[in-house]
Formats: C-alpha cells, structure tokens, sequence
C-alpha cells in the first residue's frame, strides 16, 4: 500500500488518509457511521444496495462511499438533505422487493435491513410492491441451512463469502433485470449442491434469507419429556462466544456462566465436547504415527500427507472437490461425533440408563455440524449419536426465552464423567489449535520430553495468515519410535476454505511435502464459525482467539494425554487408542460427492 | 470421457482455460448441442476450475445460452415494440400453426424451437425473425410458411 496522503473534508471536518482508502473508512476513522448493506469488512466491493451514498461537492450524483476511494480537495456531505432523501428511497426500494414479515421472523431484532428501516423511520409503501412476485417457497432441504429468496435483498454479501472465503461458489447470481436472484446450480435444493454447510453466508447476510435451521423447539420439547434423559455437550470456541449474545465483549471467557445457564435451561447433565477433543488426540496422534511408521518402516503407500477431519464443512468440501484425496482425511469423527457414541454407551452405562431414553444435544460454532449428526455413518451407539445441534446463536435465544441474565450468573463446573478437559482441548477453537494439541501430545510421546515451545505455547502454529507451516525436528527419540530419529515433521494449517484450496494445490501439484495438515472450514477456525453470533469480522475474531489462548493457560493440565478422564476411558472402555472399541465408535468413512 | 467431456476439452484447449473463455466455449457448446445440459455445465466448470453455480449463473444470464433442450432449429422471433406493430403475433401464430407446438416449446421430433427475443436491431425491418444464426427480415404469415417448408424439407 502506498504511503501517499490524501486530503479531503467530510462534514466540514479535514482528515488526512492514505490513498485508496475508501470515503466509507475515511468517515469511520472521523467516527462518522455510513449505514451499509452489502459491504463487509471481510468481502470484496460490491456496491449495488447503494445505502451508503454520500454527497461530493461539484458531483452530479451519488456516490456510494463503500465504492469510492477518496481524493485530493474532496468535500463529502455523509447525511446533507439529498443524501437522506436519496438513502430513504434506497431503503424504501429495497423493502418493496423484501417480505417483511418481521413479526413470524428468525431475524426479528437481529436483522440489518430491519435496523436500517427503523433508524430512517420508514412507514408507507411508497413503491409498488415486487414480493407477491417473489418465491415465497423456504428450501429446507438442507439440514443446516433455509434459504428464503422472499427475503432477499441481492445483495450478494453470501455470492461473495461462498466465492472469496470459501472458493465453494455453491451461490451465484444467476438469471436477470427483474428474474435475477441468488441460487444453485440449476437451481437445485441446497441439499443437493456443492454446499458444505459451513453457514458463512448466514454469518453475513443482513436480513433472514439465510438462516440456520433452528432446534429451539426440538430441544425444549426433550427436556420437558420426562422420560428422557437430556445431556448436553459443548464445543471449545462456544465459550469465548456467547457472551456477546448478551452485549458482552468479544472474546469474553463465560465457559462457567455457560455452564449454569445449561443446568439452569434444565439439562439433566452438562458435559463437554472438549473431553472428546482430548480423546481425538490420542486417536488422531495415533493414527498419524501409525501412518508415519507404515511409510518409513514397512514401506508401505500410505495416505500422506494426513488431514484433519474435525470440521464437518471441510469434510464436505474434500468429498466435493478433491474426492481422490478421501484417503488422506483422518479416519476419526469429529470431537461431537465421538461424544454422541461413547454418551450413549459408556456413559449411558455408567450412569445405569438406556441409550433409548438418552437425548444428546450440541452446542456448537457450527451449521455444518447440523448436516454431520445426520450423517447415515453417524449411528455408532446404534442409535442416532447426537440428536440435536444447536448454533451459539440458538442457544443465545434459549436463554433469553428463558429470563436468565446471563451475564449476572455464577461460575458452575462441567458435570463429570465426559467433563473434563485440558487446555489443548480449548484451543480446537482456534485456526492451529488442533496442530497445537497433536503436536503437544505426539512429541512427548516420542521422545518422553515436553515440545521445545516456551510454556508449551507453540507460536508458529497460530495467528490468522491464511495458510501457516511449520517444521518440528525430532530427535532422541525413545527407543520404540528410533524410526523417527532425525525426521523433520513438515505441517500446514489453513483456514477458511479458499486457504484450504491453496494448500491442496499444493499439495496436488507435489510442490508442497507435508506430513499433516490442519484444516478448518472457517475463517480464524470455529471461533469464526457458521453458528456464532453476528456480526463477524477480523478485529473480533482476533479477540475470540485471544479468549481461547487464555482459557488454554488458565488451565491446570495443558496436555491431551494428561486428561484424567481420557486415561480412565482407555483404561475400562476403550483400552487402546485404534483399537477395536475406538473402531467402532470413534472412527468413520466418507463419500465421494458430485462436484455441483 | 463422454462425448460431451471431449467436446468441452477440445474448446477448452482451442480458447484457453481462463475465466475469458467461458463464453466462446459455453457458445461453442450450444451451436453444437442446441444447448447447455447438466453433463456440459458439469464438464466445463470441471475443466476451467469455476463452480457450477457460477457457470450456470453466466449461461441462465443470456437468453441465447439456453439451459433447457432446444430443437436443431430454434426461431426466435422479435417481441419488441416495433415488431409488435408491424404484426409479429400474426407471424407467431402461423409459426404455432404450422409446427403444431405453443411458444416456449419443441417439437417432438426434436426438430423446431419456437421462442421470442429481445430487440434484433432490425426494427427498420420488422416483424423480423431468426432462424439458428440466420435473420429474415420483414416476414409475413405467407412468407413465414414458405420459409418454415423449406426447413422441414431439410430435414
């Protein structure tokens, strides 16, 4: 970026910016707010809803501020007499082609367009209506995702996530004039297409065109059933999050507050997905040195480079566009994936009730993982292994429908058994979090010593870049493992699936030789999940991550291998890591898929 | 590899694989199929690395890259105002009459498509039609039967 300064006026105040820097961020930096619609922090320019245009002196028309960089001896009026008359039309056009059905709506009192509308105080319908010309059929054919095009603005906030962060494109604009909308392949159901659930798109857009599809009822209905026995898990990046569906700061740690509003909501126990997290090393740690050892030693043509398989969206991703590399993809489920099962047998037994009568509820960053639970592989137990999934946003919702404050509630603790959990387990959260946690895990079973990080702090493995590597030499190893003496570990983590498509050419290419990759389907990893709350960008994402890495050191054992709870289950359950029982529960198979 | 596959390779080697080249290989494709299917969709967005979604949004965005099956022949003729006018329903109707199918259909025989378009820019010459890529100008029902007969004679 040059470092040439503009000068310019906005409101009669003069500032000084660098040069291409838009009129948007030149008013924000005065603290002056421009309302948007279709602009993002995190996405391209589009310009199209128009709502941000200003005034420039000597101009004829309107800009949009969002669209237009700043020049020399500018004079920008943000809310003169015409820029408000202008921008209350603009709302006004885009609420006739809008059902606002605010009342019945999953956005009520969240949505942007809504917002917009109030603010400008907009009342009559001053332009012929379009939405009885809309298609008012809601596609739920997705687990996960509704997408209800009567709500839809165009203005392509979720074309430019699924192409610009997710390389995925299952959105696009397709048709024209007054026929233009936002659809699939063919215009198939979202079910059907290339999509990977991962719900960025809801995470952007500004009104309720796409939502996640909602349990609430589903769930409050199991734990008002009597006869059923209602356990629910969370995931790691669910506590630095759900503070901020109460106006709290992003990145507040309210793992404790979290789990009293759970009991409080009536769940008979409160568990976590980060014992299973725990549990995912010691399978997926395993697996990768089993794999290591079958190259090196017995020659054999393994798989390699390993990829993570906890993040359901990339796992859909692979399944879609790189279905050769299916073999490559960690055979072990999800961290909610192992929980559902071992809930319902273990668990289940120990606690002396039937598998039946048990209902096992997520908690999660995630919409993927709506479409994961319902994966036929997903029925380990016998039955279905989870039967719920919950976003952060929903479980927010709960609790208010509930009249908790949240924010005054006490700490509670994780009910045991399935509840503890280490600070390896937390960062999951977090891009390089699983990387973090296997490495911790793997060298010290090696070479006997802990990973030669200060306070076990692997750096290199964190940070929001894009695509990240790292190499970890390993040397005097124990005995059993002298095959590893000397062997350089190369890995690589990406987030966000375009990253993840930069990292597989790569590795298609053969220009990149890694061992083990970590990948999450979401930009920053789950912290910046499909499921938590609105809105998203960078500087929060930042402060979520910035709450994981604390939670990590605030924790007592900092080490997959150390959790109490997972020595326990190995020792009276599952007796070793890829061994029969883990098999069974803990491992599954994927499905190459259509590349629509 | 399909027909279709191969066909698709072939464009793509002879106009490159850049975004560019989606609209001389999605024309290629429609001269030679009448249109563009699932399989031909599939194949060139496999071929130039894009989604299906945005290769279906670039064809569903121009009238002339029809995503529906279309006849060998597919009349299209001009439904603008000076068109109108001059009489162009008239010249439908016969066209209707004629081939037995509505507007917006094919003939079962796979033969015929009969569609409207957008202004031809021949409005000095109106009612105009098109034929594939051939125009005729200032048609009448009269002259539109003649015309029709010599394609059924074509076979």
């Amino acid at each position: 970026m040059s470092k040439y300064k503009v000068n310019l006026k906005i409101n009669n105040i003069a500032i000084s910016v660098d040069e291409g820097t838009t009129i948007l961020d030149a008013a924000r930096q005065l603290n002056f707010k421009i309302p948007t619609l279709c602009h993002h922090d995190d996405l391209c320019v589009a310009g199209n809803c128009r709502v941000c245009v200003v005034e420039q002196k000597g101009a004829r028309l309107l800009p949009a501020s969002c669209a237009t960089p700043v020049s020399e001896g500018m004079e920008i009026q943000t809310n003169s007499l015409k820029v408000r008359q202008a921008r209350k039309h603009i709302v006004e056009l885009l609420l006739s082609e809008h059902n606002a059905d605010c009342t019945k709506c999953f956005k009520n009192g969240s949505c942007e367009l809504q917002e917009m509308s109030n603010d400008y105080r907009i009342g009559d319908h001053v332009f012929l209506d379009l939405v009885s010309e809309k298609d008012k059929v809601r596609d739920i054919s997705s687990p996960s995702i509704e997408k209800d095009d009567s709500k839809c603005i165009r203005c392509q906030r979720c074309v430019r996530t699924c192409d610009n962060l997710q390389a995925v494109s299952a959105l696009a604009v397709t048709h024209k004039g007054n026929k233009m909308r936002i659809s699939t392949f063919l215009d198939k159901p979202m079910n059907d297409v290339v999509c990977t659930n991962c719900g960025q798109c809801i995470n952007r857009c500004p009104t309720a065109a796409l939502t996640e599809r909602n349990y609430i009822d589903e769930v409050f209905d199991a734990i008002y059933d009597p006869n059923k026995f209602v356990v629910v898990q969370t995931a790691p990046a669910t506590r630095v999050a759900i503070g901020e569906e109460f106006g709290m700061e992003p990145g507040s740690r309210v793992t404790g507050k979290m789990v009293t509003a759970l009991r409080r909501l009536g769940f008979d126990k409160v568990l976590d997905t980060d014992f299973t997290a725990d549990l995912t090393i010691m399978e997926e740690g395993t697996e990768l040195l089993t794999r290591l050892k079958e190259a090196l030693v017995d020659g054999k043509d393994v798989a390699l480079p390993m990829l993570t398989s906890c993040s359901p969206g990339w796992i859909k991703f692979q399944e879609h566009l790189y279905p050769e590399y299916l073999d490559n993809l960690s055979t072990c489920k999800s961290p909610q994936q192992m929980f559902g099962p071992l809930a319902k047998t273990y668990y289940a037994e120990k606690i002396n009730k039937s598998p039946a009568d048990m209902v096992v509820v997520s908690i999660m960053p995630c919409t993927a993982k709506k479409f994961e639970a319902e994966r036929p592989e997903m029925r380990g137990s016998g039955y279905k292994d989870v039967d719920f999934v919950l976003t952060t946003r929903e479980l927010g919702r709960m609790i208010h429908q509930a009249g908790i404050d949240f924010e005054k509630l006490e700490d509670e603790r994780y009910d045991s058994i399935l509840g503890e959990s280490t600070g390896a387990a937390v960062i999951f959260g977090a891009t390089g979090g699983v990387m973090e946690a296997a490495l911790r895990t793997a060298y010290e079973l090696v070479t006997g010593r802990e990973v030669p990080f200060t306070n076990l702090n692997i750096k290199p493995v964190r940070g929001m870049e894009g695509v990240k590597e790292a190499s970890v030499k390993i040397k005097d190893v124990k005995p059993e493992w002298s095959f590893l003496e000397g062997v350089e570990l190369n890995v690589a983590i990406a987030h966000g699936l375009s990253n993840a498509k930069i990292l597989m050419d790569k590795v298609k290419s053969g220009e990149a030789n890694y061992h083990f990759i970590e990948v999450m389907a979401c930009p920053s990893g789950c912290i910046g999940g499909g499921g938590q709350p609105i809105p998203t960008n960078m500087e929060i994402r930042k402060k979520r991550a910035a709450g994981i890495y604390d939670e990590d050191e605030a924790m007592v054992i900092r080490k997959s291998h150390d959790n109490p709870e997972v020595a326990e289950i190995y020792k009276s359950f599952l007796h070793e890591p890829l061994g029969h029982k883990s098999h069974d529960l803990l491992h599954t198979h994927y499905t190459p898929r259509k590349r629509h | 590899m399909t027909r279709i596959e191969e066909l698709v390779k072939e464009q793509a080697e002879k106009h490159g694989r850049k975004r560019t080249s989606l609209m001389p290989i999605l024309q290629a494709v429609v001269s030679s199929e009448h249109y563009l299917s699932e399989e031909a969709m599939l194949a060139v967005a496999k071929e130039l690395d894009l989604s299906t979604a945005d290769v279906y949004g670039t064809a569903s965005f121009y009238t002339f890259l029809d995503t529906v099956p279309r006849g060998k022949f597919i009349i299209r003729v001009c439904k603008t105002i000076t068109c109108h006018m001059k009489g162009k329903d008239e010249v439908i109707r016969t066209i209707e009459d004629i081939l037995k199918i509505k507007l917006g259909d094919t003939t079962t025989d796979g033969k015929f498509s009969l569609l409207q378009a957008n202004c031809l820019g021949w409005c000095h010459k109106g009612p105009v039609m098109l034929i594939n890529d051939e125009v005729y100008p200032e048609v009448s029902p009269e002259k539109v039967s003649e015309i029709i007969n010599q394609y059924l004679k074509k076979g």
